[in-house]
């Protein structure tokens, strides 16, 4: 059944968008700030992977945690250094602030490494696949990449919920204020919120660049399918966000099958068809 | 040298001054109550102690220090703890995550989750419960058990009666000796004028943004609280 | 007490002289295909648009309270439009300016239906999103030619009267843009969309219709915008969609408004001047410009969300397009010359210094109105 196959590709693109979601979903939750600049946040990784890669020649894999670290730090930076600033001005302000970011960066990235698309080269196990059956095959990187990424959501979600962080960064997403009233910092909290996002965008962005291409421009799609997947999933949901990531990867593979160059369109329409039907998203949690 | 002391202190919110001049003195282990009609500008008040109102540095002292333009987690650490009218719980935490996230401060003390339930065994049945689905009293207990968490040397109630049933706010008056006799100071805002009197040593009416009477309540009269109270 | 006879006037003494003046630079203006060279026209025709893109952004996101980051959707409809009626259709490309406004006004009614859903953070990106399912639909639809794009068809016409009626149509865009939002705001509805953007609730508790009040808006806007991106192809006579449905249309118009000001006539006028010149200096510099232009806007907006208008008349109120109305007692009015309109968050001035607020919580966004935001 060649509907099969799509599916499990489907499901396998979904722990990418997972991956982006989650850091974006994390941000939302906490600070109530749509970060415009999330997408170039994951394409400015892969660079600083590329670069990492091109002076000391190793493979891509072993960067991840030194540009997780470097994105980490830049995220605390630009949260306590200019956003939290915007979010005092005022929620608009604030959007329009992340929106300035991300045409820095994809001028910055542009001027510096020209509009050339570029790749993570991982070696053989771009390639490497197990064939479950004639129709069937799975690779080992997206696989992987899909381990990955509920091990993230799932590192991400014992640590909300059994550290000491963990609850304040739920009790701020709750009542910042009461939050303030418990002893809890709440700009290092963004600040921290801000950095781990990035850190887990890090790993998207660098797995998606051993996956395909990246280039300057590309981050606002990024933004865009994290988006969805998170609205598809529903707000205030981790694992909804996953679950969202893979219906827009399904819907995204079964598009593509159907007609070549139209996986992306139908992974916008179901998404708009579920902001028609049920703007909630499939899984959100309705606190009353 | 008083533990609080507040000094000429004027404050609002935007355009609307709510304090006017005030000048309030606490000491150690007092157990003060601040009456008053609603408007009278009690909440700011606290709002100003705790942080969540700003001033100038040198208005609000605590035991000595100026802290008027401290953010209010910083006043935490100091010692302050306010537990806010609406009670503020945080509704997806549970009952349990909440008493632990009132510790953020790690400031060491006797409150600890065991002895809040202790403190409020109704609390201990609930432990595991979100706190979205308590009823009003149960908030109320969690919001004081929270605050005191942070193990405070000055504790700020906020109208803990307000929207309770008179056995349940005699109920959580019950625990207050508990949680004096530890050396914790009190001062508490109330609408309540009864439970006020039988619990504080000294007791400040406001009216209008002022503080028109100040007190023991066994020396006060009845009419004189009431001309206060009521600007008559 | 004798009755002081009361009249509410809208006219301050700047804008008494303010508006005879817009009048004589415009009609200078509309000379410069006279004595300009080609090049020269070109680019007062990309000023020109920029003014208009911006004034729509700002009646959007200033006025209504709707921060859009997918108005270049109607840009491109706007040009796409244009070669449909011209090329396809025969229609004199001049007449198809304002076909192409309309075009975009009723796709603005779907997309409205959509992007309404959402709030504040969440609405802007779905714009974005919906940008985007346009530029694809386009490149995927081989009538239009798909990626590869198409040329403007001016058969016909001489370069010179094309040139000249093309500059003729951007400066009564721009001029018209700014009329557009100008007698918006002095109508009943303008009054209504500064009321919903100070206090929408307030305003709906006082019998406004919100949702139909900012469709209007949403509409207009895209009106303005679709006919703007018309000109701006028949400027550049070559359109294909990753131009056409591009992001820079959004820097553009928000930088522009954000660093002019927002909420305000002027500003977006004054940042789109700024934004242009800018462009030029570092013209030779690749997207330098935008960098730099991108790093005020976000200094500005979070420093000084004012915008440089704003900054100018919070000492000295300024009005050059009064919009505001003021009570007149007599000879006297008040306020005498008001301050600009505040924007959406900002609190008025404390009396008593120095008390310091922070203001409350957190402003609604995402599409459930009611959910707070949860993790786990």
């Amino acid at each position: 059944m060649v509907w099969a196959n799509d599916i499990i590709q489907g499901i396998l693109l979904g722990g990418l968008y997972a991956l982006f979601a989650a850091g974006l979903s994390l941000v939302f939750g906490v600070m109530r700030l749509v970060n415009l600049a999330h997408g170039d946040f994951s394409i400015m990784a892969a660079y600083i992977s590329l670069v990492i890669v091109g002076s000391l020649k190793v493979n891509p894999f072993y960067t991840l945690l030194l540009v997780m670290i470097v994105m980490a730090v830049f995220g605390y930076i630009i949260q306590r250094g200019l956003f939290n600033f915007a979010m005092d001005a005022g929620p608009m302000q604030a959007i329009l602030a992340t929106f300035g970011i991300a045409i820095i960066i994809q001028n910055l990235l542009l001027e510096h490494f020209t509009a050339d698309s570029k790749g993570l080269d991982a070696g053989r196990i771009e390639n490497a696949f197990i064939k479950l059956s004639n129709q069937v095959v799975i690779g080992w990187f997206p696989l992987i990449t899909l381990l990955v990424s509920v091990l993230v959501l799932f590192g991400l979600q014992v640590y909300l919920s059994r550290t000491r962080m963990g609850r304040a960064f739920r009790a701020t997403a709750d009542n910042q204020r009461a939050a303030q009233l418990m002893g809890i910092d709440n700009r290092h909290l963004y600040g921290m919120a801000m950095a781990f996002a990035l850190a887990i965008v890090a790993i998207g962005g660098v797995f998606i660049g051993i996956r395909t291409t990246f280039s300057p421009s590309a981050g606002p799609l990024r933004l865009i399918f994290a988006y969805e997947a998170v609205i598809i999933g529903g707000l205030g949901s981790l694992w909804g966000t996953l679950v969202g990531g893979v219906v827009l990867g399904i819907a995204q593979v079964m598009g593509d099958h159907a007609h070549q160059g139209w996986g992306m369109l139908v992974g916008h329409l179901v998404f708009l068809a579920i902001l028609a039907f049920r703007p909630q998203g499939l899984f959100a949690r309705q606190a009353q | 040298m008083s533990l609080l002391e507040l000094d000429n202190l004027s404050a609002g919110y935007g355009s609307f001054r709510a304090l006017f001049d005030i000048s309030f003195k606490i000491e150690e282990g007092e157990k003060h109550a601040v009456i008053g009609a609603n408007g009278a500008g009690k909440s700011t008040l606290l709002h100003t102690i705790c942080g969540l109102l700003r001033c100038e540095d040198d208005r609000v002292r605590f035991e000595g220090q100026p802290i008027g333009q401290m953010s209010p987690h910083k006043r935490v650490g100091l010692g302050i703890s306010y537990v806010p009218e609406g009670r503020w719980v945080f509704p997806s935490l549970t009952v349990h995550e909440n008493l632990l996230v009132g510790a953020h401060s790690k400031r060491r003390g006797i409150w600890t989750v065991d002895k809040v339930y202790e403190l409020f065994p109704l609390l201990a049945r609930l432990r595991q419960r979100q706190a979205l689905s308590l009823s009003g009293g149960e908030q109320q207990a969690l919001s004081i058990g929270r605050g005191l968490m942070a193990n405070p040397r000055l504790l700020l109630l906020d109208e803990v009666s307000l929207g309770l049933a008179p056995v349940v706010v005699e109920r959580i008056y019950d625990a207050m000796p508990a949680i004096t006799t530890s050396g914790t100071t009190v001062l508490l805002v109330e609408q309540d004028v009864g439970q006020a009197m039988k619990f504080a040593d000294r007791i400040s009416c406001m009216l209008k943004g002022r503080i028109v009477l100040e007190g023991v309540p066994g020396e006060l009269g009845q009419d004189e609280i009431v001309a206060a109270y009521f600007g008559v | 007490m004798t009755e002081t006879p009361m009249k509410v006037e809208r006219y301050t003494r700047t804008s008494r002289v303010g508006l005879p003046v817009a009048a004589v630079v415009i009609i200078a203006a509309a000379t410069v295909p006279a004595w300009g060279s080609s090049v020269v026209t070109k680019q007062a025709v990309t000023f020109l648009t920029l003014v208009a893109l911006a004034q729509m952004w700002n009646l959007l996101a200033g006025y209504a309270g709707l921060v859009s980051v997918g108005q270049q959707a109607f840009v491109g409809i706007g040009g796409y439009s244009l070669w449909v009626s011209s090329n396809k259709f025969g229609i004199n490309p001049f007449v198809c300016v304002p076909i192409a406004g309309v075009v975009a006004a009723l796709f603005a009614f779907p997309t409205a239906g959509l992007a309404f859903r959402l709030r504040g953070g969440y609405f802007a990106v779905g714009t974005w999103v919906i940008a985007e399912v346009y530029r694809l639909a386009v490149t995927q639809i081989t009538w239009l030619k798909g990626g590869s794009g198409v040329s403007i068809n001016v058969g016909g016409i001489s370069r010179g009267t094309r040139e000249a009626v093309t500059f003729w149509l951007a400066l009564a865009v721009a001029v018209g843009s700014i009329a557009l939002v100008y007698l918006l705001l002095r109508s009943r509805r303008g009054l209504a969309l500064t009321a919903i953007r100070d206090d929408e609730t307030g305003a709906r508790g006082l019998g406004v219709n919100v949702t139909r009040s900012k469709l209007w808006v949403y509409v207009i806007a895209a009106f303005g915008t679709g006919v703007t991106g018309a000109v701006i192809y028949l400027n550049l006579l070559r359109i294909q969609p990753e131009a056409g449905f591009g992001l820079n249309w959004s820097a553009l118009m928000i930088f522009a408004v954000v660093i002019g000001g927002l909420g305000t006539i002027e500003g977006p006028i004054i940042g789109a001047i700024i934004f242009f010149v800018l462009q030029q200096l570092l013209a030779d510099y690749g997207t330098w410009y935008l960098i730099l232009i991108g790093a005020l806007a976000a200094l500005v907006v979070v420093f000084a969300k004012r915008g440089i208008w704003g900054s100018i008349v919070r000492r000295r109120p300024i009005d050059l397009f009064p919009v505001r109305r003021r009570l007149c007692l007599e000879t006297v009015c008040f306020p005498e010359d008001a301050p600009p309109p505040s924007s959406p968050t900002d609190l008025p001035p404390t009396l008593v210094k120095p008390a310091v607020v922070k203001p409350p919580g957190d402003g609604e966004v995402g599409p459930s109105e009611a959910a707070p935001g949860k993790l786990g």
